[in-house]
């Protein structure tokens, strides 16, 4: 499969590989020794990943392998078992879903989870929630500092959703969207709370081969303007094996092979828990 | 001893709310709905119970018999033509309908039989057995309702277990579409249900009068709300969760009644509630669901 | 051009609060004006206030059902709790502010600081709970309220305040003032003339709801109804958003209580039941989800009805209970529902059609006169 890429991977201190250029950086993320039971069963099992702070990362790996569980560890919809997790060298162990937010992580779901009876506007302006800047009191009073604040944030939300080139739709239920653009919105509405790493479980699922290209090209383009990290989710291996630099492959909980595409393309531990075993003989 | 006599008494209220709580969690979790109109179907079987043997002089066991088949049909017939229309409806929109058809039958019932009080005709009697000397003394009507309310619940829970419309009810409950796609005709399974419910409904008006006779139109309202109680208390949805909630609802207000104020039995069975649901969210033996993300 | 269609979109909104404002305005002049030529009967006037009440308490349980999406069995509780505060501070402060109307209006806020007050202990348990469970507690703490105030005894005597919860150990000194009497109530309140001061309150309500909806915090809200794993993913706290929509709600809840309280000269706290609660789930429901307009509507015309079916005397609550089963079931019909979306595609095919004509008429119009010039 044909990369777009030539970035080389250079291990790092905390036991990880990231590319060259982030090298001297701190990593975004560092997961290390994550793990989670339920009811007796590793769903995720010595989970290892460190991700740099402008780099494009992959999980992959066969259905049921854990890659959302993954998610919801870093996100801590779930709290994991063991293990701990630095966002940008700070640990959230007790963190919650919304601290771990503010710290920096964003995600959209593999089931898309929009405010469907908001307009696409107030979705991206919900994902700006914590930086628009005035009380309650004041909103309700339409204090001077409510119409300042509502007009940039809605300004904002404009210039965000043009990423995507969605500004005519602001007005639009989020809920009537077309399937595509829901999964557009859920990262728009992703960026828009500022994170330092986006996770994305499975954009291109359902897009068509030239929905995923361009889904591809918009990858790269926030990662180049917002300058964050992005981990994500595929089981379209055009677009993983396309934009990915470093790659991690799940099976049944545990971490088989980590590297560059090509290494992932040629490693004998994922070609086996993709297709199974070769027979002897 | 006294603290022992009580205790039997909550049983036996405890049992006439998990007998009313077994209808209100079979249709929940069936139809997912909160089937508001339940406790004034109690209130007609009281009503027919209450004619067959007090005007009519017939046999309690053939009164009985006839309210359960009265309350039968006017429960399939409720869901027939007030709850199946609305069967894609949003929840709310089925919950307004219930209680619309909770008032329709009050309404209908001061109409027909006017609101003053009936005593309802002491059929059991007023004996009693005494134990321990004379200390401790269980009326028959009590050892009726405990018994019925035991026999109820082992024949339900052979029904739902073992018989094939029993499990055409439990495979509803999990999963309405793919039932239907096993061949299980959905709306028999829901309407025998119902069927099932308003005829242990007509049992429980009979136990419910010939404990507490004083007959009215509104009877059913309390008795139906606190047996709702009592569903959400064991676990809505599950049948032994009816039958444990309905006692343990009984015995606590029972003892609240006499241990701490008569006026504030309501309140402390509705904090034990809360204390409940608090540690246990889905009831005391609820299954827990968690959202899949 | 974008720019223009914003404002179109965001001028709508307004658009529509301003109506409903002007809804209840018109309403309070029309109602003057007929009171004024002795057109309305006593028996209309003397629901005026229960109107304005009911309406308060349909658009705040609108708030926690149709805005913050959680179903509440027990809003009578707040009501019941705003009524019975503000009654015995109105009461207590007699003496001291003889003139009724501001001690009306320090009795609707203190209602709702009492309710507010409440509604914070009741939302701590009760907002961990998810669907019907939630429902359900909000039911039992309905009827925790009624029955803890229907226990207690409040009096006023030279040494102050006195509070019990067993009749028995309460005493008065000589003189002292019986407020809340256990089952008997409050009795000997001075009724007050409040329907202004009913309809301000709606307004005021109101505009605090359509103004939240429309801000950071109301997003908030409506967010956690539409998926709250989402909303928390995007940084949103779910506990300070939903405590804030139930409080709100309680508060307004507390004041249309208090404003209840003073149209009344005895009141039990067995008024404010189960079967209020539900009352008041009718009206929302029937409004609509959501829509504060359609709550203040349904309140109104509801609360009037029972009256208007008083020629059918006895069948009147009957008729009542049919007309509610008829309006669910003709609204949600499937058939029905279906009929009414093609009535709708029909009616805007044809203004589309029309506004596709006019369009062309314009078109061909500039074309003459470029040409003319």
């Amino acid at each position: 499969m044909a990369t777009r890429l030539d970035t080389k991977m250079v291990p790092i201190p905390s036991a990880g590989i990231v590319p060259e250029r982030d090298s001297g950086k701190m990593p975004v993320l560092v997961a290390a020794h994550l793990g989670i039971t339920f009811g007796g069963l590793k769903a995720v099992d010595d989970f290892n990943i460190s991700v740099g702070p402008t780099e494009i990362a992959g999980l992959i790996g066969p259905n049921g392998a854990g890659k959302t569980t993954v998610f919801n560890l870093l996100t801590k919809v779930y709290e994991p078992t063991h293990g701990t997790i630095l966002i940008n060298g700070r640990d959230t162990h007790n963190m919650s879903t919304v601290e771990v937010n503010k710290a920096g992580i964003a995600r959209t779901f593999q089931n898309i989870r929009l405010f469907n009876n908001l307009t696409v506007e107030e979705n991206v302006k919900l994902g700006l929630h914590n930086s628009i800047n005035y009380t309650t009191l004041e909103g309700v009073l339409r204090m001077p500092r409510y119409w300042k604040a509502e007009k940039e944030a809605h300004e904002r939300a404009l210039e965000l959703l043009s990423i995507f080139d969605m500004q005519d739709l602001a007005d639009y239920k989020a809920g009537n969207l077309p399937y595509g653009a829901q999964r557009r919105l859920e990262i728009v509405r992703a960026l828009a709370t500022n994170p330092k790493l986006l996770l994305l479980d499975e954009p291109a699922a359902g897009m068509n081969p030239s929905e995923t290209s361009e889904l591809m090209d918009n990858i790269i383009k926030i990662r180049d303007t917002f300058q964050i990290a992005v981990l994500l989710i595929e089981h379209d291996m055009n677009l993983v094996m396309g934009i990915c630099e470093g790659i991690a492959v799940l099976n049944y909980g545990k971490i088989i092979a980590k590297g560059t595409a090509e290494e992932i393309q040629n490693n004998p531990a994922v070609i086996e828990a993709y297709l199974g075993k070769k027979k002897e003989g | 001893m006294l603290f022992l006599s009580n205790v039997i008494n909550g049983l036996s209220l405890g049992s006439i709310y998990a007998i009313i709580a077994l209808g209100y969690t079979m249709v929940y979790g069936i139809a997912k709905m909160l089937n508001f109109a339940h406790g004034d179907v109690i209130m007609v079987g009281a009503y027919i119970c209450f004619f067959a043997i007090a005007r009519f002089n017939l046999n309690p066991i053939i009164g009985i018999l006839l309210a359960m088949v009265v309350c039968t049909v006017l429960g399939m017939t409720i869901e027939r033509f007030a709850y199946k229309p609305l069967r894609q409806a949003p929840s709310l929109a089925v919950l307004i309908t219930a209680i619309g058809m909770s008032y329709f039958l009050q309404n209908m019932a001061q109409l027909l039989w006017t609101p003053n009080i009936k005593v309802f005709p002491s059929v059991v009697g007023n004996g009693a057995i005494k134990l321990f000397d004379g200390q401790l003394t269980i009326s028959y009507i009590a050892l009726i309702t405990m018994g019925a309310c035991v026999v109820i619940m082992l024949m339900l829970s052979l029904f739902t277990g073992n018989s094939k419309m029993g499990k055409a009810m439990r495979a509803c409950s999990e999963d309405k579409g793919a039932a239907q796609l096993m061949g299980i005709n959905v709306n028999t399974t829901i309407s025998m249900t119902f069927a099932i419910g308003s005829a242990l409904a007509a049992i429980a008006g009979f136990l419910l009068c010939s404990a507490y006779p004083n007959l009215t139109p509104t009877t059913g309202s309390m008795p139906g709300i606190k047996a709702f109680t009592a569903a959400v208390f064991g676990g809505i949805g599950s049948i032994p969760g009816a039958f444990v909630g309905g006692l343990l609802l009984g015995v606590i207000e029972i003892l609240a009644a006499a241990y701490i104020s008569t006026e504030l039995s309501d309140a402390v069975v509705f904090m034990v509630l809360v204390v409940v649901l608090l540690v246990k969210p889905t009831g005391l033996l609820g299954k827990k669901i968690s959202e899949k993300v | 051009m974008k720019n223009v269609q914003r404002k179109i979109s965001l001028n709508k909104t307004t658009k529509s609060n301003f109506v409903t404002y002007g809804i209840v305005i018109a309403a309070f002049v029309i109602m003057e004006i007929l009171m004024a030529a002795g057109m309305v009967s006593s028996l209309l006037k003397g629901l005026l206030v229960p109107i304005c009440v009911y309406v308060i308490m349909a658009i705040s349980l609108n708030l926690t059902v149709g805005v913050l999406g959680e179903l509440s069995l027990g809003h009578a509780g707040f009501m019941s709790v705003g009524a019975f505060s503000g009654a015995v501070v109105s009461m207590m402060l007699q003496s001291v502010i003889p003139d009724a109307i501001p001690r009306l209006l320090i009795s609707l806020v203190v209602g709702a600081i009492f309710a507010a007050i409440v509604g914070v202990l009741v939302g701590i348990p009760v907002l961990r709970l998810n669907g019907d469970y939630l429902a359900i507690v909000t039911l039992a703490f309905g009827e925790i309220i009624k029955s803890l105030i229907t226990n207690m005894y409040i009096g006023l005597d030279e040494n102050g305040l006195h509070f019990s919860m067993i009749k028995q150990k309460f005493e008065l000194a000589e003189g002292g003032k019986m407020l809340i009497d256990g089952p008997i109530g409050l009795s000997g309140m001075r009724k007050v003339d409040s329907f202004a001061i009913g309809i301000v309150l709606i307004l005021l309500c109101l505009m605090i709801i359509f103004h939240l909806v429309n801000s950071k915090s109301g997003r908030a809200i409506m967010a956690l109804r539409d998926n709250r794993i989402a909303a928390e993913s995007v940084g949103i706290n779910v506990t300070k958003y939903k405590m804030m929509g139930f409080v709100i709600s309680a508060a307004m809840a507390g004041a249309a209580g208090a404003l209840f309280a003073s149209n009344y000269s005895a009141l039990q706290a067995s008024k404010f039941d189960f079967n209020t609660s539900i009352l008041v789930l009718v009206f929302v429901v029937l409004g609509g989800l959501g829509n504060m307009r359609g709550s203040v509507i349904a309140a109104a015309l509801l609360t009037v009805l029972p009256e208007l079916l008083r020629a059918f005397s006895d069948y009147r609550m009957l008729a009542y209970a049919i007309v509610l089963i008829g309006i669910m079931l003709v609204t949600h019909n499937p058939a029905i529902a279906d009929r009414l979306k093609q009535i709708k595609i029909k009616q805007y095919k044809k203004s589309a059609d029309r506004k596709a004509a006019a369009m062309e008429k314009k078109m061909v119009r500039q074309t003459a006169k470029k040409e003319g010039k």
